[in-house]
């Protein structure tokens, strides 16, 4: 472990994020840790609300300051000339001065991230300009080379047009470019094929791994895409309802999920489903969705319940009032996150009191 | 596809619909003739001629002449440089101003409340009654009723670009533009203003012709432009009571205002339709 630290580029550790609201504080983000390593890639999954946005934006900076937001924590980046600066403590001029230069951002609506009345062009060489001080011609220069880079075809002629000239797929590109354009060395990548089709998202995800593996950055990755990761990312950090219930290098998580939600989750895949016939979520001890079952065609898992409100948050852990294996203890205190092995983490009190060879059996357990 | 593709798709988008066309047409008559026929002809509008007083339109004087002898002609191409200045002066100051409050209200939270209580103020008073108090503090002159009218159509114009700086403020290339480490007054400069253009032109072509309206109004009343200087609000004020008698001194004067004005509010309509795309499929 202490090895990985000495080596990631981003370490963060305890983040947690809160925002003013008209009903009083709420708690968005808690205790969030995770590091990534030079050239690998995060992910942060889990469903809409859980904290997956919050995270990456507190680590930008971005929080819009009518939110109020406070955050706790400490993130630590690993510039280019060696130095760790605390990106929570840090200044907002120096923060702004790494943003688009060493960190930089992808968001999710290629639709609506590019400025309508700028050609691309122009928004590409913006930020250029802005951290390398080049002058017009270079910066624009560069802005071609941008465009070549993340593969859009006739580069020369797009590099004049106005983002509603462009299709969704060539706006993401365009989105990667500008991001791309100071060679960050961590590149946030916020749901960045949700808005896309499922042809033109592999192809994002291709361009994506092709620059990550060219210029050795490190990305964290947020998606509810859990065939996303399964493609994409080295290891997977999974949420609920603002909190990492479960970490996990990606084939481990697949081939084992030990948290009942990542267990529901992968259950909600069509794929699974029909391949395990539900032994998964039958062991888990989910309800499959009522209706007739014919052998052939089983029935999407759907998770019992609602995610918890974060005005009023359960008493103990945040899953409990839908989790299967559910019990007394389970909502007397928030579990912590325990680790099962070495590079895994798992935020659950009835598993860590089991043995871990026995979990998934739980006939006998 | 070259960069400036954008700007003559709009132009022909504009131009595609005949009312426009007219529109653009007479105020573009109305500026060479403005421009022109006082260089060309050097006669002197104030040029009196008792003997000549109150003629009907004839060969001579298209339009006929006024109380003094004065050609109404001659003063309406005359005026037509003051009220086009008029207009130029107190939209481009207008807008200036207008953007400035609006862009700073609508993207600043803590400025909001302060700068639009402050338009809300000015908003209460009627238009030209605001106009008639600002003129009686300043004194009676030329940029005086300018600097009253700027007043008067400032907030108006505060109120359209705050509102759209409000939505803009949202919208996620300003997130963007953020991510990308770009400060904040450039992300207002390059980001914010551009966005602003169609919002912003409509109102400079209406209040065009709302401050050509508002002058002739203010001078009608007497607190407008000094009477020695001829525009078409003092000429209708000035022959009022000769309206009976020589209808002329106060119907062409009258016609250049409806004229201008319904062809400035035309074009504000065509420049609004072309930039508003939810109509592009009708134009």
């Amino acid at each position: 472990m202490s090895a990985i630290k000495a080596t990631s580029r981003l370490e963060v550790r305890g983040l947690s994020t809160s925002f003013a609201t008209d009903a009083g504080r709420i708690q968005s983000v808690a205790d969030v840790s995770f590091s990534i390593a030079p050239g690998q890639t995060v992910a942060l999954v889990g469903e809409s609300g859980s904290g997956k946005s919050v995270t990456s934006l507190s680590l930008m900076g971005l929080h819009a300051r009518t939110s109020q937001a406070q955050m706790q924590g400490e993130a630590w980046f690993v510039r280019r000339d060696g130095t760790r600066v605390n990106l929570l403590a840090l200044r907002e001029d120096r923060l702004r001065a790494l943003r688009g230069n060493e960190m930089a951002m992808i968001f999710q609506e290629p639709m609506t991230s590019l400025n309508p009345v700028r050609t691309i062009g122009a928004q590409i060489a913006e930020s250029v300009r802005l951290h390398r001080k080049l002058d017009r011609a270079a910066a624009n220069a560069h802005a071609l080379r941008m465009l070549e880079l993340v593969e859009i075809p006739a580069a020369a002629q797009r590099v004049h047009q106005y983002p509603h000239q462009l299709s969704g797929g060539m706006r993401q590109r365009v989105m990667i470019a500008l991001a791309m354009a100071c060679d960050p060395t961590l590149l946030i990548a916020d749901e960045p094929t949700t808005a896309l089709d499922v042809t033109i998202q592999a192809q994002i995800l291709a361009l994506m791994g092709r620059l990550q593996k060219e210029t050795g950055m490190s990305v964290l990755f947020i998606t509810h895409n859990l065939g996303v990761v399964a493609q994409y990312a080295d290891a997977v950090a999974v949420m609920y309802a603002g909190r990492i219930v479960e970490s996990a290098p990606v084939h481990a998580l697949f081939a084992d999920p030990q948290h009942p939600y990542t267990r529901g989750l992968l259950e909600c895949l069509p794929g699974v489903a029909r391949r395990q016939g539900h032994s998964l979520a039958q062991q888990a001890g989910f309800q499959l969705f009522s209706g007739p079952a014919t052998p052939r065609r089983t029935r999407l898992l759907a998770i019992a319940g609602q995610v918890c409100s974060p005005l009023s948050p359960p008493p103990g852990c945040a899953f409990a009032p839908r989790c299967p294996k559910r019990e007394g203890v389970c909502d007397c205190a928030m579990p912590a996150l325990q680790s099962t092995a070495p590079d895994r983490q798992v935020r659950c009190t009835v598993l860590a009191r089991q043995p871990i060879a026995n979990h998934h059996d739980p006939v006998t357990a | 596809m070259s960069v400036d593709s954008r700007w003559s798709l709009q132009l022909r988008r504009l131009f595609a619909r005949k009312v426009v066309v007219l529109a653009a047409c007479m105020l573009a008559l109305i500026v060479l003739v403005a421009a022109v026929w006082p260089a060309v002809s050097g006669a002197d509008p104030n040029a009196i001629a008792v003997s000549e007083r109150l003629r009907a339109p004839s060969a001579v004087h298209w339009a006929g002449t006024d109380e003094l002898g004065r050609d109404v002609l001659l003063r309406i191409v005359h005026g037509a440089r003051y009220s086009l200045l008029i207009g130029c002066v107190t939209a481009a100051g207008a807008v200036l101003l207008g953007t400035l409050m609006g862009i700073l209200a609508g993207f600043f939270t803590r400025l909001d409340a302060p700068l639009m209580r402050l338009v809300d103020a000015m908003m209460s008073f009627p238009d030209i009654l605001l106009g008639i108090a600002l003129v009686s503090i300043l004194g009676v002159s030329l940029w005086n009723v300018m600097l009253a009218l700027v007043v008067v159509y400032t907030p108006r114009v505060a109120r359209v670009v705050r509102a759209a700086t409000l939505v803009l403020r949202e919208l996620l290339f300003v997130d963007a533009a953020r991510a990308l480490g770009v400060r904040t007054h450039r992300i207002l400069w390059a980001h914010v203003l551009p966005n602003l253009m169609s919002p912003v032109l409509v109102q400079l072509t209406f209040i065009f012709a709302y401050a050509i309206l508002a002058e002739a109004g203010l001078s009608f009343l007497g607190v407008g432009v000094p009477p020695e200087i001829p525009t078409w609000g003092t000429m209708i004020a000035g022959s009022l009571e000769y309206s009976d008698r020589a209808i002329w001194t106060v119907l062409f004067p009258g016609l250049a205002i409806v004229l201008t004005a319904v062809s400035l509010q035309m074009l504000g309509d065509g420049v609004r339709d072309m930039l508003d795309p939810k109509l592009k499929k009708a134009v």
